[in-house]
C-alpha cells in the first residue's frame, strides 16, 4: 500500500509499504530516518519514541497504515521542533540562540560540531548520559514532552514520565542529570 | 610514570586542554543525541536482501531431515542455506573451542540453535520462506545440570570432544575444572570456632544490549566480503569467520558500525557468518537484524552457577579458612566457560585474607542455552555467595558485617589463592569504610503532604502500599575483578597514531580496532592523544581490521590495554616530531639538545617552559605515523592441579552500600539508594568512570531483584525470551547512585589507571540482597530474588 | 494482509460483516506486539484510528459512556473523579508512551486475564456496548469474559464503547509486578465500596483464567457492614472482618504458576491487596462519613 506521512514537517510518501510493518519500520527503512531505534518492538522500551500528532507513542506498534495523513516527530526533528515552540512563542521553550551557549566542546572530528542541537539533546551530551546511545532518541524525544508539559519537574516526576524508556548502560543517573540541567536552563517565567 | 598508591601527576600534557583527568564530552555525542549515529541495525544499501535465521524449536534432537524446497520456491527469495551448503571444509566456531557450527549440522543440542538461513528481499519474505522450511527432529533426553549431566548414563552433549581440556575434566560433560588448593583446610577447620556452610543459587541473567544483534555483510568484487558488524573484537570475529567462508583473512573486512551495548554478548559471533555466507551466495548485500526474541537467543548469557560454600573463622572473626565448589552452567556450547571458571575459581574468595583454600570450580556442558561473557565475568557469581557467606559468619559471630570484612580485607602484598601477589593498592578496608561513612538516605522519602507518593515505595505506580508492611533494610559488600585477559594470554592492541598538519593546525588521527560500546573509549583515545602530543584537536578513525587487533572490549581492559597502545604509539610519534624538530631548528637553539622537550599546546616547549618552536612549523608538510603494538605484564596459566600460579595482572575493588525498602507482605522491593565506593587508580575521564560505575551498579540491581533467563527444566526451553517477561531496572527501579571514586595509582598501569566497569558490577548484587535480608530477616540464598521468595509462597 | 481504513463507524461494521476475521486495531498495543513477533497474521487489519467518536467520553447521570479507544492517559487525566478506581488502573498500565495509545476496547478484546482495566471495570460495574450490522447490544461486564482471551463478542461484533457506573463511593486498584514501573500484571485487585446501594463488588485479574469478582468475599463483606452497622457509624472495620475477606478473596483466585509468578503468590498476594484496598476505601469513606456528619 501506498502511505503518506508528514514527518518533521515534511510531507513523505512511502510505496509498496508491506501492511504488517510498522511506522517504526517505515521511518528507518524507507524514510532514511534511522534515528528511530528497534530495540524491543514489543512497546517495552520506548527507544522507537516518536510524537504522533503531538502525542509520544511507540512507534513499533503505530501500524504504518494507521500514520497515513498525521504529522509525525522524530529524533530527526527535535532540534526544528524545539526552535518553532521557541519561536511560537510557546511557554517553555529555549531559543537556538541560548541553547548554543551550550554547544558541544569536544573538538574532534565526530562531534557534528556546529549541529543545532534541542536544549535537551545538549543536556545530554554535557551530563554524561549518552553512553552506547540506542536508548538516547527514544528519551530524548519523551523528555523534550514532559519538559513541554511540566518545566519544573520533581525527580519522581522525571521517573514516571520517563519510566517507558529502558536504559542499559548509564543506570538512569546522568539521564537524571541531563533532564535537570534541561529543565534548569529554560529561561524563567516565558 | 605512577607510583603505586600515589595519585598520578603528569608532565607532558599538564599545559594541553582535554587531556586526561577532564571529563571531556563524547565524540560522539551530538551524533548520537541527533539520531546521526549509524548503529549496525541502521545499514543500509542499494539493492540489499534480508537475511532470516530459521532455529530450533527443540533443545536436544538429531535432525531427521530438512525440507527446504517450498522456502526456495517462494517469490522473493533468493536463497536458502543449511549445513549442507557450508563452502568450507571448517564448519564450526568457538571463542577457545570450535564446538558450535555455523548452522546445525545432524543434532541440535539448544532451544534456538541456528539451522538453516534464508535471504529474500523484505524481512517479511524472509520470515514466510523460513518457516516454510520443514524440519523433522526426533528428541533426546535432556541434559539441564549438574545431576544429569555427570549421570553415568548421561548423553554427551558433544560426543567426540578433542579440545585442549578434555584431558583434564572428570566427565565429557564437563568443559573445564579449575581447582585452586593452597595450605591444609582439613587441619584449619580445626582452629575455627565458627563453621558457616552454605548453598547458593545464581540465576542466568542476560546482557540485554539495547542494540539487537545486527550487520550489513557487502560481497565485493575480489570474491571477498566486507562485514558493518556490532560487536567486541573485530579480529576474534574474523579470525573465526575466515576459515567457515572459505576465505583468507584479507578478503574479509570488517568495519564496526554503532554499538548498542555489549556487557560482553557480543563477545561471540552472532550473525556475522550468516550474514556474509548469504551476501557470498546471492551475490548482494544482506542485512540483518534480530528482533528481541531472538536476541535472547542469538548471544550468551551470564552463567547460572550452584555455589556451595564452607567458611570458618576463630572466635575474633579472622578467617581460618574457605572451602568451595563452583557449579556453572556452560549450556549447548563452550564459548567463554574456561576462563569464566578461571576467574570464578581464582577469585572464589573475594577480597579477604585466608591462608587456607579449597576451590572447586567447573563449567558443564548442558542442553541449556549456551552461556559465556558478561560483565563481571565468573567474579559475579562468587561474589554473591562469598559475600552472603561474610554476612552469616558476622551474625554467627556477633560481629558488625562492615567490620568482619575490614578485619580480614586484603591489602598490597596479600596473596590470592592461587599464590600470586597482588601487587597493587588493594584498599578493600577503606573502601568499606568510605561506603559505610556516607550519609544515610532520609527515612520514608514517600511521606508527603498529599500522602504517599506511590512513586518512591516498593511496587511504584502499582499502587500496591502506601506505607503497610514496608521495612527498611541496609547492607554491604565488596568485590575484586581481575582486568585483563588472564591465565597466560597474549592480551595485546594496537594503536595507530598519525600526526600531521590540517588546515593551518597540527591534528593527530588515532586509529585503532577497539570496539566503542557505549564505554567511551573513544573519547580517552582523544584525550590521551591531547596529553601525550599537546594537540588540541584528534581525529578519532573509526575502527575497521585495517590496522591490527585491539583485543576485544571486555574484561574491563580497553583503556588499560589499548589506552596503553594509543600512549605508547602517542610517545613514538612525539620522540619522531622532536627528532624532526631536533634536525629543522637544533642549530639554531641549544635548548633542543640539553632541555626535556614537551608538547604543549601546539607548541614544543621546554620543561622550564620556554617555547622553542610551533608544531606546524616542525612538521610542515610531513606526517609522522607509528602503529605499534603494546602488551601489558604476561600472565601465566593456573596449575591444572592445585590452582598456582600468576595469572592475572590486575585487580579492580569496589564497594556497595544498600538501601533498600521491601513491603514485607508483598515481597516487593524498592532499591532508595545504592552507594558505591571504587579505587580506579586514576580516572582518565571522571564524568565516563561514574557512568560507568553506575550502570555496573545498576546491572546488579537488576539481577539481585529481577533478571533471570528461565528455563524449562523439563524441555530446557527458554520460557521468557522478551522485554515483557525478561525485565530489567526501569528508571522508576533505579535509585540515586552517589559514588566515591579513589585515586590510588598501579605503576605497572598506564598512568596508574584500573579497568573500571566491571567491579561495580559484582559486589552491587550483594548488597542488595544483604539489605533485603536485613529487612526481612530471611536467609535468601539465591538470586535474583523474587516476590514469591521473599513471601514464602515459592 | 489487507489493511482496511473505515472513515466511519457503520463502515467498520460493514467491513467486519463483510470480514469477520478482521482484526481490529487502534492503540496497536497488543496487535503490533503479535505482529511484530510474528505470532499473528491477520487476513485483514482494520484500523479504528479514523473513528473520531471511539475517543470520546460522555459523562451521565449515573454512567460513564467511554469511547472503546478513549487512550489511558486521557482516563487519568479526565475521568478521576467519576471512574477513580479505572483511573488507578489505566496509572498502572505499561508505560507513558502505552497509555497514551491503549484504550478500556483494546483491553475488553483482547481479554487477557492481565489486561490492567478489568477489575476496575468488574469494581465498578459496567456494560460494554457491542455492535454489529445486525444491531446493537450491551453485555455486562460479568458475562462478557468467557475464557482465557475470549469474550462473548460475536465474530462480526465490535466494541463501540463501555458504559461503567459513575462512582458513587471510594475506589482503589493496586497491581503486583516485579518491577516498579512498566509491567505486566502478576495479579491485580480492584475494589469499589457502593454506598448508594450499600454494597461492595470487587475484580481480581491475572489470578484465574478471566478476570473474576470474589463473589462470596463480596456476599461476606456486605452482610458484614450491615450487620455491624458500618454504613452508618463509620466506624473502623474490624481487623477479623477484614482478615476474612480478604482470605475469601485469595480463595476466588484460581491461579496458574508461570513466568510471572507462582499460584501461590498470586493467592496470597491478592489476600493483602483485598485488605490494603479495603482499608483505604474504608477509611476514604470514614473520611468523607465524617465531614458529612460534621456538616450536618
Amino acid at each position: 500500500m501506498r502511505l503518506n506521512v508528514t514527518v518533521n514537517g515534511r510531507p513523505q510518501e512511502a510505496d509498496d509499504v508491506w501492511e504488517g510493518e510498522s511506522l517504526l519500520y517505515v521511518l528507518r527503512e524507507r524514510l532514511g530516518l534511522p534515528g528511530s531505534k528497534n530495540a524491543c518492538e514489543q512497546g517495552e522500551c520506548g527507544s522507537c519514541t516518536v510524537r504522533l500528532d503531538g502525542v509520544p507513542v511507540c512507534s513499533c506498534l503505530v501500524a504504518a497504515g494507521q500514520a497515513e495523513g498525521r504529522e509525525v516527530v522524530t529524533v530527526e526533528g527535535l532540534a526544528d521542533h524545539a526552535e518553532q515552540r521557541s519561536h511560537a512563542g510557546g511557554a517553555h521553550g529555549t531559543s537556538l540562540d541560548e541553547a548554543r551557549q551550550w554547544q558541544a566542546r569536544g573538538t574532534d572530528s565526530q562531534t557534528g560540531e556546529g549541529t543545532r542541537l534541542s536544549p535537551v539533546q545538549q543536556a545530554f551530551i554535557d551530563a554524561g548520559a549518552v553512553q552506547c546511545g540506542f536508548c538516547t532518541p527514544g528519551l530524548l524525544v519523551a523528555a523534550d514532552e514532559m519538559l513541554e508539559r511540566n518545566p519544573n519537574p520533581s525527580d519522581a516526576d522525571i521517573r514516571e514520565a520517563l519510566s517507558g524508556n529502558l536504559c542499559r548502560c548509564t543506570g538512569y543517573e546522568k539521564i537524571m542529570d541531563a533532564v535537570r540541567l534541561a529543565a534548569a536552563r529554560q529561561p524563567e517565567g516565558v | 610514570m605512577p607510583t603505586n598508591g600515589v595519585p598520578t601527576t603528569l608532565t607532558q600534557g599538564s599545559g594541553t586542554r582535554g587531556g586526561i583527568g577532564e571529563s571531556t564530552l563524547r565524540p560522539d555525542g551530538t551524533l548520537k543525541v541527533t539520531g546521526e549515529f549509524a548503529y549496525s541495525s541502521d545499514m543500509w544499501h542499494e539493492d540489499m536482501l534480508w537475511g532470516q535465521i530459521l532455529r530450533s524449536t527443540v533443545a536436544h534432537a538429531e535432525i531427521v531431515s530438512i525440507d527446504t524446497s517450498e522456502a526456495l520456491a517462494t517469490p522473493g527469495v533468493y536463497a536458502v542455506m543449511t549445513y549442507d551448503d557450508l563452502p568450507a571444509d571448517v564448519r564450526h566456531y568457538g571463542l577457545e573451542i570450535q564446538d558450535t557450527p555455523v548452522l546445525a549440522h545432524g543434532k541440535v543440542r539448544h532451544h534456538g540453535e541456528p539451522v538453516a538461513i534464508v535471504a529474500a528481499d523484505h524481512p517479511e519474505t524472509a520470515r514466510r520462506a523460513a518457516a516454510k522450511i520443514r524440519v523433522e527432529y526426533r528428541e533426546l533426553p535432556v541434559i539441564t545440570d549438574e545431576a544429569s549431566a555427570l549421570a553415568p548414563d548421561a548423553v554427551l552433549v558433544h560426543e567426540h570432544r578433542d579440545d585442549h581440556h578434555i584431558g583434564h575434566v572428570p566427565h565429557p560433560n564437563v568443559v573445564h575444572r579449575q581447582p585452586i588448593v593452597r595450605g591444609d583446610v582439613a587441619s584449619a577447620r580445626e582452629r575455627a570456632d565458627v563453621i558457616v556452610e552454605g548453598e547458593y543459587t545464581f540465576g542466568m541473567q542476560d546482557q540485554a544490549f539495547l542494540g539487537p544483534e545486527s550487520g550489513l555483510a557487502v560481497p565485493e568484487e575480489d570474491g571477498g566480503v566486507h562485514l558493518y558488524i556490532a560487536t567486541q573484537w573485530l579480529h576474534s570475529d574474523l579470525r573465526q569467520m575466515a576459515p567457515v567462508l572459505g576465505l583468507p583473512e584479507d578478503k574479509v573486512r570488517m568495519t564496526l558500525a554503532g554499538v548498542g551495548g555489549a556487557f560482553g554478548g557480543r563477545e561471540d559471533l552472532s550473525m556475522q557468518i550468516h550474514a556474509c555466507l548469504l551476501a557470498l551466495r546471492t551475490g548482494k548485500p544482506v542485512k540483518i537484524v534480530y528482533n528481541r526474541f531472538e536476541s535472547f537467543f542469538g548471544h550468551v548469557h551470564r552463567h547460572p552457577a550452584k555455589l556451595f560454600y564452607e567458611h570458618g573463622a576463630t572466635a575474633d572473626g579472622k578467617l581460618t579458612h574457605i572451602a568451595c565448589r563452583i557449579v556453572l552452567d556452560g549450556g549447548a556450547y563452550a564459548s567463554a566457560s574456561p576462563a569464566v571458571v578461571g576467574n570464578a575459581s581464582s577469585l572464589g574468595v573475594g577480597p579477604y585474607v585466608v591462608d587456607d583454600v579449597d576451590i572447586e570450580a567447573i563449567a558443564l556442558y548442558t542442553n541449556n542455552p549456551p552461556c559465556g561473557a558478561m560483565r563481571g565475568f565468573g567474579a559475579v557469581q562468587a561474589c554473591f555467595a562469598y559475600e552472603a557467606q561474610m554476612d552469616k559468619l558476622a551474625a554467627r559471630l556477633g560481629m558488625d558485617p562492615v567490620e568482619l570484612r575490614q578485619l580480614n580485607a586484603m591489602e598490597q602484598g596479600a596473596l590470592l589463592p592461587t599464590g600470586q601477589p597482588v601487587d597493587s593498592p588493594a584498599p578493600v578496608a577503606e573502601l568499606l569504610r568510605r561506603v559505610k561513612a556516607m550519609p544515610m538516605p532520609p527515612e520514608r522519602q514517600w511521606e508527603s503532604s498529599e500522602g504517599a507518593d506511590v512513586r518512591q515505595l516498593p511496587g511504584g505506580l502499582s499502587n500496591t502500599t502506601h506505607g503497610e508492611g514496608v521495612v527498611r533494610g541496609v547492607g554491604y559488600a565488596v568485590g575484586i575483578k581481575n582486568v585483563g585477559f588472564s591465565e597466560g594470554f597474549d592480551d595485546y592492541s594496537t594503536a595507530r597514531v598519525r600526526m600531521e598538519v590540517v588546515g593551518g593546525e597540527p591534528v593527530a588521527t588515532v586509529h585503532t580496532a577497539m570496539a566503542e560500546v557505549g564505554q567511551g573509549g573513544v573519547t580517552v583515545h582523544a584525550q590521551i592523544a591531547r596529553t601525550e602530543l599537546g594537540v588540541g584537536r584528534v581525529t578519532i578513525h573509526p575502527a575497521d581490521t585495517r590496522v591490527g587487533s585491539a583485543g576485544s572490549t571486555s574484561a574491563s581492559r580497553q583503556t588499560y590495554v589499548t589506552g596503553g597502545a594509543v600512549k605508547n604509539a602517542c610517545e613514538l610519534v612525539r620522540e619522531k616530531v622532536l627528532e624532526l624538530g631536533r634536525r629543522r631548528f637544533g642549530p639554531y637553539h641549544p635548548a633542543w639538545a640539553t632541555a626535556e622537550l614537551l608538547l604543549e599546546g601546539g607548541k614544543v616547549v621546554t620543561d622550564g617552559g620556554e617555547v622553542l618552536a610551533d608544531l606546524v612549523d616542525v612538521l610542515g608538510d610531513e606526517a609522522v605515523e607509528v602503529e605499534e603494538e603494546w602488551r601489558h605484564r604476561p600472565t601465566e596459566p593456573f596449575d591444572l592441579r592445585t590452582g598456582q600460579g600468576n595469572g592475572h595482572v590486575q585487580y579492580s575493588f569496589a564497594a556497595h552500600r544498600a538501601v533498600v525498602e521491601v513491603d514485607t507482605e508483598l515481597g516487593l522491593v524498592k532499591v532508595i539508594e545504592l552507594a558505591c565506593a571504587q579505587d580506579v587508580g586514576k580516572a582518565l575521564n571522571p564524568l565516563s568512570v561514574i557512568g560507568q560505575i553506575q550502570g555496573g551498579t545498576t546491572q546488579g540491581l537488576g539481577v539481585a531483584v529481577m533478571e533471570e533467563v528461565l528455563v524449562d527444566p523439563k524441555t530446557a526451553k527458554v520460557r521468557n525470551p522478551s522485554f515483557t517477561d525478561y525485565l530489567i531496572p526501569t528508571i522508576l527501579d533505579t535509585p540515586t547512585i552517589p559514588v566515591d571514586v579513589l585515586e590510588l595509582a598501579d605503576d605497572h598501569a598506564p598512568y596508574g589507571l584500573r579497568g573500571v566497569g566491571e567491579a561495580p558490577t559484582l559486589s552491587s548484587t550483594p548488597a542488595v540482597l544483604a539489605a533485603i535480608r536485613d529487612a526481612t530477616g530471611l536467609e535468601l540464598d539465591r538470586t535474583p530474588v523474587r516476590p514469591e521468595h521473599l513471601t514464602g509462597t515459592a | 494482509m489487507d489493511f482496511l481504513r473505515p472513515a466511519s463507524w457503520e463502515e467498520a461494521l460493514a467491513a467486519k460483516a463483510e470480514h469477520p476475521t478482521a482484526v481490529p486495531i487502534a492503540g496497536g498495543t497488543d496487535v503490533m506486539v503479535e505482529i511484530n513477533f510474528d505470532h499473528r497474521r491477520p487476513e485483514y487489519l482494520m484500523d479504528l484510528n479514523r473513528i473520531a467518536d471511539l475517543e470520546e467520553w460522555e459523562v451521565g447521570e449515573k454512567s460513564v459512556r467511554l469511547g472503546a479507544s478513549v487512550p489511558y492517559a486521557k482516563i487519568m487525566e479526565h475521568l478521576r473523579a467519576e471512574l477513580p478506581g479505572l483511573a488507578l488502573a489505566s496509572h498502572t498500565v505499561a508505560s507513558p508512551q502505552i497509555r497514551n495509545r491503549g484504550g478500556v476496547g483494546g483491553n475488553l478484546g483482547t481479554a487477557s486475564p492481565a489486561g490492567d482495566a478489568h477489575p476496575a471495570l468488574l469494581a465498578a460495574g459496567a456494560e460494554v456496548e457491542a455492535e454489529s450490522v445486525r444491531g446493537s447490544r450491551r453485555i455486562p461486564i460479568d458475562d462478557f469474559y468467557t475464557g482465557v482471551k475470549r469474550n462473548a463478542l460475536a465474530p462480526d461484533e465490535l466494541i463501540r464503547a463501555v458504559h461503567i457506573k459513575k462512582a458513587d463511593g471510594p475506589q482503589q486498584y493496586s497491581k503486583v509486578g516485579t518491577r516498579n514501573a512498566m509491567v505486566i500484571a502478576v495479579c491485580a485487585f480492584g475494589l469499589a465500596l457502593h454506598p448508594a446501594t450499600r454494597t461492595v463488588r470487587t475484580g481480581i485479574g491475572s489470578a484465574a483464567p478471566t478476570p473474576v469478582r470474589a463473589g462470596t468475599a463480596e456476599e461476606f463483606l456486605n452482610a458484614a457492614l450491615e450487620e455491624g452497622g458500618f454504613w452508618d457509624n463509620g466506624k473502623i472495620i474490624t481487623p477479623s472482618v477484614a482478615k476474612r475477606f480478604a482470605d475469601l478473596c485469595a480463595a476466588a483466585c484460581n491461579p496458574i504458576d508461570d513466568v510471572r509468578g507462582t499460584a501461590s503468590y498470586r493467592r496470597h498476594a491478592v489476600g493483602v491487596m483485598a485488605r490494603r484496598t479495603l482499608t483505604w476505601t474504608w477509611e476514604s469513606y470514614r473520611g468523607a462519613h465524617r465531614t458529612t456528619e460534621g456538616a450536618a
